[in-house]
């Protein structure tokens, strides 16, 4: 039975995500996303203390290329593979959620 | 009942450099659209970004120069969202560990200085562009990648004129540090400002509210100022403020309600994993810290306490960078301080107003102008012809040249004054009785004859001697 997981918050990830389940789907995902939070839990049983939090796994550090411009010419062959583009400007339909525009 | 007012700013400043933060694109404004992207500014599957070195050595200049503490062990992180301007549906930016932490600025109110506490800054990518017409939005994705450092304050600012105060001193460190224009009007500054009230005495913070739509300094202080007011009026009434975002109206100075916030945003930030973490080696710190160019304050101490000038002076010429620059080697080239800081206050600040440009983008020199001046100091020429003077030096000309070229020699040899002054005092009898009747005006009007008989170019100091010499001998 799912308790590491509720139904509401398996709903709230999926709007996060833009989907939208149905009650058929939310009965699914829950159980089996329940099982994969389950599955994860196993590492927790791993003893870390004292072990500093891994960030990044590759084991590269300091990765930086100088402060230079380059044009690759990529923006023509962009413009062409957008779903629909109009004086340079790809064009998406109207957006009304301003909730995000930082 | 009594109110006191908390308020916090962010501060998104965008950075000078020549390519973007993960990516080469130039970073270029007012190309055409679109025009400087490539796969990485797209967001394309399986590309992989790279630090811009210079972004890192900007974030770390910007720590120092706001008295941060420079995180060496830093990151970046995913910040997800959905937004057409934003086509990975994510920002990489910093939030676990960001590049510079527990700073503070000085700010002065009315003579009151306060340290105003900075929470941490962090730099990220910014978003592209949309235009909204009817049925569509319309994306460019220049702006795209293009590096930004936000700066977070504490919540130590207690009034709309402090937050002011806070923005301009913000604003003129950074500008001194050349990393940024930090120009509100064209969006190299941006301001997001939450603001909350409580009774004086509630330990708990009042529920905030977001402000935006804040385009310059003034309507910051005037957006806040109307808050307050608004949010102190819902308390004394009984009611309570809504955790809200509300927007500025430039017309009315009145803020009008945007939405709710409902719950904590849900960004779901993990560290980047397309970008190794970064160890800022103590070296690369001092380096940077070498090269930093001296602050606005310690200029006002020195113009102050060293050249003489007033605090008023001293505020206007550091201003900006490139005004104090201009100032400095002026002053190098033993033009007198107070005259160049007249002349940089007056005729230049005039000049720049009325041809709307920066000092750079003009053909004055501090040579030219240090050249002018001294020739006013010794006597040369006249500060009305100095004006002739100023006139050719905005047309790139060399003072001395012009003024040989132009005849605009002063006259102040006693020896050639002397017999027009006797020419003058000879013809005007009446005048001399004035004088001698104790009638002051009568000195003004032979100084005014002078004047015409030399086309101007007398030393009127030396006149003035020669003459009351003259009269009362």
């Amino acid at each position: 039975m799912a308790d590491r997981i509720t139904r509401e918050q398996v709903q709230h990830v999926a709007g996060l995500a833009k989907l939208e389940f149905t009650d058929t789907q939310l009965d699914a995902f829950t159980p089996q996303l329940d099982d994969i939070i389950g599955l994860f839990e196993t590492l927790s049983e791993v003893d870390t203390e004292g072990v500093e939090a891994t960030t990044n796994v590759s084991d590269q550090l300091n990765v930086m290329r100088e402060d230079v411009a380059e044009d690759w010419g990529q923006s023509a062959a962009l413009l062409d593979n957008a779903p629909d583009a109009e004086r340079g400007y790809i064009k998406v339909p109207a957006i009304i959620d301003e909730s995000e525009d930082d | 009942m009594n109110f006191e007012t908390t308020i916090g700013l962010e501060v998104h400043v965008e950075l000078k450099t020549h390519s973007k933060i993960f990516s080469p694109s130039a970073v270029e404004f007012g190309d055409d659209p679109n025009a400087n992207t490539n796969v990485i500014d797209w967001g394309y599957p399986g590309v992989l970004p790279t630090t811009n070195k210079g972004v890192v050595a900007d974030g770390i200049i910007a720590a120092l120069a706001l008295h941060a503490t420079v995180e060496q062990h830093t990151h970046f992180d995913r910040k997800n969202y959905f937004y057409p301007d934003n086509p990975k549906a994510y920002q990489i930016t910093q939030a676990d560990r960001p590049i510079g932490h527990d700073g503070w600025i000085e700010i002065d109110v009315d003579g009151v200085k306060k340290k105003v506490g900075i929470e941490e800054m962090h730099i990220e990518e910014d978003a592209g562009k949309n235009t909204h017409e009817k049925d569509y939005s319309y994306v460019d994705l220049n702006r795209q990648g293009t590096a930004l450092i936000e700066i977070v304050s504490k919540p130590d600012i207690a009034s709309p004129a402090e937050a002011y105060a806070y923005l301009e001193a913000l604003r003129q460190r950074i500008q001194f540090t050349g990393i940024s224009d930090v120009k509100m009007e064209e969006g190299s500054m941006r301001v997001d400002v939450n603001i909350s009230v409580r009774p004086i005495g509630q330990k708990k913070f009042g529920t905030k509210a977001e402000l935006k739509n804040l385009n310059s300094f003034n309507y910051v202080r005037r957006g806040l100022e109307y808050e307050e007011q608004r949010q102190q009026k819902v308390l004394m009434s009984g009611g309570s403020v809504r955790q809200e975002t509300r927007r500025f109206d430039e017309t009315t100075g009145e803020t009008i309600l945007m939405r709710v916030k409902e719950g904590a945003d849900d960004y779901r930030y993990f560290p980047e994993p397309d970008l190794p973490a970064l160890n800022i080696s103590d070296d690369w710190i001092q380096e940077l810290d070498a090269n930093m160019p001296e602050m606005p304050g310690k200029r006002r101490d020195r113009y102050v306490n060293e050249l003489g000038l007033t605090d008023y002076d001293a505020m206007v010429l550091t201003q900006t960078k490139e005004m104090s620059d201009f100032f400095d080697a002026t002053v190098a080239l033993k033009a007198d301080p107070k005259i160049a800081s007249n002349y940089l206050q007056g005729d230049v600040n005039a000049y720049l107003n009325d041809n709307q440009v920066d000092l750079s983008a003009t053909k004055l020199t501090p040579e030219h102008l240090a050249g002018m001046i001294n020739l006013i100091s010794d006597g040369t020429i006249s500060t009305k012809m100095a004006k002739k003077v100023f006139k050719a030096l905005t047309d790139g000309e060399e003072p001395k040249a012009y003024v040989e070229a132009h005849g605009l020699v002063q006259l102040s040899d006693p020896a050639k004054l002397q017999p027009i002054i006797d020419d003058v005092l000879a013809a005007n009898p009446q005048s001399i009785e004035d004088f001698n009747n104790g009638k002051q005006r009568a000195v003004g009007y032979l100084v005014g004859q002078i004047m015409k008989q030399t086309h101007g170019q007398a030393n009127p100091t030396v006149v003035n001697q020669l003459l009351i010499a003259s009269l009362k001998g």
